[in-house]
């Protein structure tokens, strides 16, 4: 039991990101760069090895992994008892550094480490989860997705996932590999890379779990498009597909540079590629205005009820009567709200909520949430 | 009324502690500042974690991020007693004949006086740290429970199992009972010298806060704690500890979290600090209060008497430390 309608504002929280991914997803790649290229700001990173991670900062710190269950009956209220030591300690002396990047273990799961960030007071005042970024492996994430579970819970529990070392794969491989990234998790930011390439700014500062500014930057929050992607500088989703216009151009000359680095690869909009291995789902529920009074019971009952199986869930709410937008989210059984912004004239007053999460019952939250909505 | 010599420090102070009659001052930053005729400074550690008094010896006993113990002499002088590179001590304790205790991951190590490390290993990390009054033996707090290690044998340990994650843990002086703090907002206690088949548990719960201070009465007939807006304070003296009995509460202010509590080295009289700076002093017969600081820029991180019980030394989070005359 943990739930928490509170506003979430405090004096300048530290930012956290919380990177995963499996071993050779390029997550100390990603933190090489973040560590020694200039961007002007300064990382604390808490590493379970220092490994590979060749540079010399003393604000590399090395925690050992260590999941403590809260005594309250909950067993998906989980958190990361090293990270509550050493964030204490770091923060301490917050004028060392900008933000906090915690690096899970491959086979880590995320929950822990965010649910830190919620259910410990002393972290929860002083420090502000910003986003959880996953890194895939192009190649090898069919092969993870069918031995292990952890993979798919990393890329449905993210708010980002960089697809990495997409020159390794064919694009139609890649073009499956986002399929099946967004079949798990419709509402990330999805980036595809090399060498963990991403620009930074897509990966640091994302204020994901912001409700005002989760909304802000992304418009299409819990838009469930595919369209909606922003590729990274060196993105290269382009690269390879070029090959059967040069058989062309031999016979067309004057189409030859028109044509040049055109994408005539669909990226099998609206299908889905055969997925074996997801057992990840989202739900997303559309509703119009809704009674607070049935809608707050519900969204707890449901959370304290399908907890477990809820592994993240995100909202904008039209409160029948409010004039203004309302969000929520949620991290198994802790959930989120508050107001936003006032809703614009001519915007829609309508209800989105999207779950994503295992064994949802995909009816009975769907009835109970219409139950929710003021009867026309 | 007591007056208050203020000493400005740079950012966090983490504890302040008597050595006789002169206060040190330990910043997270990692000096240690002394008031011994005029403000002298030693470089402990490049980040400091902990600083303990050690209740054997007129010592600090210091971790830090530096992966450093580090014990401190009345001089300022630091020693350094083990190192562990790249791991963060945040746990240290100091027990008899010089032994000094400190963990980082899964395992305790105890250095002793002659240089023998002995290591002690545990399935889950090890969040605190303590030594018994008497003996050479440790108690490991850790996650489900506490382990308890007679340091000079091979023997396997004393288990006490009580589900959840434990912080720290302290003895009572005459060794009869175990208290830790946990994660939940709760104390648990176990009862040592029990009969088996005897219940051994105390929960002590009720607390809005994590307790993060611990103190208890000069003989051990009470533990006083913070974590709540009020010193909560425990009744010892009875066989079986404060099980059935209701805490006092004392300095009770409305909403301000008490962030921790000091008690006298003689009198049942205990010093409260506050997560707004301020610092009261009360006695426990009648609950009676004396202001001994106004409210300050950050919270009270350490509070300490010196032997003398006559000056108080008290250290913030914003670095406004200073000492209080109590008899002036």
């Amino acid at each position: 039991m943990a739930e928490k309608m509170t506003d979430t504002a405090t004096p300048k929280p530290v930012p956290v990101t919380v990177l995963t991914g499996y071993l050779g997803a390029g997550k100390t790649t990603l933190l090489n760069r973040i560590l020694s290229e200039s961007h002007g700001k300064k990382y604390a990173v808490i590493v379970n090895e220092f490994g590979e991670i060749g540079i010399d900062n003393d604000l590399i710190v090395e925690s050992d992994e260590e999941i403590y269950e809260m005594n309250n009956g909950c067993v998906c209220c989980t958190v990361r008892g090293d990270l509550i030591r050493v964030v204490e300690g770091l923060m301490r002396r917050p004028g060392r550094f900008d933000g906090i990047i915690v690096e899970t273990t491959g086979l880590a799961d995320p929950v822990p480490v965010a649910q830190t960030f919620f259910m410990d007071d002393d972290v929860r005042a002083k420090t502000e989860l910003d986003a959880v970024v996953a890194l895939v492996d192009a190649k090898h994430l069919p092969l993870r997705l069918k031995d292990s579970r952890e993979a798919e819970d990393q890329i449905a529990f993210a708010d980002v996932v960089v697809i990495n070392k997409t020159d390794l794969v064919t694009p139609e491989e890649l073009a499956i590999i986002e399929d099946v990234v967004r079949a798990i998790n419709p509402t990330a930011r999805v980036y595809k890379t090399s060498r963990s390439g991403v620009d930074l700014a897509r990966v640091l500062d994302q204020g994901a779990f912001n409700l005002e500014r989760a909304l802000e930057n992304d418009p299409h929050f819990l838009d469930q498009g595919h369209d909606d992607h922003v590729c990274g500088p060196d993105c290269d989703h382009d690269h390879g597909h070029d090959h059967h216009h040069h058989d062309h151009d031999h016979h067309a000359h004057d189409h030859d540079h028109d044509h040049h680095g055109h994408d005539h690869h669909h990226h099998h909009h609206g299908e889905m590629s055969p997925i074996h291995d997801v057992t990840v789902k989202s739900i997303s529920l559309r509703g119009g205005e809704m009674n607070p009074e049935r809608f707050f019971p519900w969204i707890q009952k449901i959370t304290q009820t399908d907890g477990p199986s809820i592994l993240r869930l995100k909202g904008i709410i039209a409160f029948k009567g409010d004039e203004e937008r309302y969000v929520v989210q949620g991290v198994h059984m802790i959930v989120e709200g508050d107001h936003q912004r006032p809703w614009k004239d001519g915007e829609k007053r309508e209800s989105r909520l999207v779950f994503i999460g295992r064994d949802l019952d995909v009816d009975k939250i769907e009835k109970s949430f219409r139950a929710c909505e003021v009867a026309a | 009324m007591p007056t208050v010599a203020p000493l400005d420090l740079e950012g966090h102070v983490v504890a302040a502690h008597f050595l006789g009659d002169v206060p040190f001052f330990a910043t997270a930053a990692g000096t240690i500042h002394r008031l011994d005729g005029g403000e002298k400074v030693t470089e402990a550690h490049q980040g400091l974690l902990t600083c303990i008094r050690d209740p054997f010896s007129a010592t600090l006993l210091t971790g830090g991020e530096d992966g450093k113990v580090m014990r401190i002499g009345s001089n300022g002088e630091a020693t350094l007693i083990a190192e562990a590179p790249r791991k963060w001590i945040s746990v240290v304790a100091g027990g008899p004949q010089n032994a000094v205790a400190y963990a980082h991951g899964k395992s305790s190590f105890v250095k002793l006086n002659d240089g023998t490390l002995k290591e002690f290993p545990e399935e889950r990390s090890v969040e605190g740290l303590a030594f018994a009054s008497k003996g050479l033996r440790i108690a490991a707090a850790r996650y489900n429970g506490v382990s308890l290690h007679w340091v000079g044998t091979n023997a396997p340990p004393v288990d006490l199992e009580w589900k959840g994650a434990h912080n720290a843990v302290t003895f009572s002086p005459d060794g009869r009972f175990l208290v830790t703090t946990m994660q939940e907002n709760a104390l648990h206690g176990w009862k040592l010298d029990g009969k088996p088949g005897e219940n051994r548990h105390m929960r002590m719960t009720g607390y809005p806060a994590k307790v993060k201070s611990l103190s208890w009465s000069p003989k051990g007939k009470w533990l006083a704690s913070s974590g709540a807006p009020a010193a909560i304070v425990w009744p010892f003296s009875a066989k079986d500890g404060p099980m059935g009995k209701a805490p006092q509460e004392l300095g009770t202010r409305a909403n301000i979290m008490v962030t921790s509590v000091a008690f006298h080295p003689a009198e049942e009289v205990l010093a409260i600090g506050f997560i707004d700076g301020m610092i009261l002093g009360v006695r426990l017969a009648d609950a009676k209060e004396a202001l001994l600081r106004r409210p300050g820029k950050g919270g009270i991180t350490g509070l300490s008497w010196s032997a003398s019980g006559k000056l108080v030394a008290f250290s913030s989070d914003a670095g406004d430390c200073g000492v209080i005359d109590i008899s002036a």
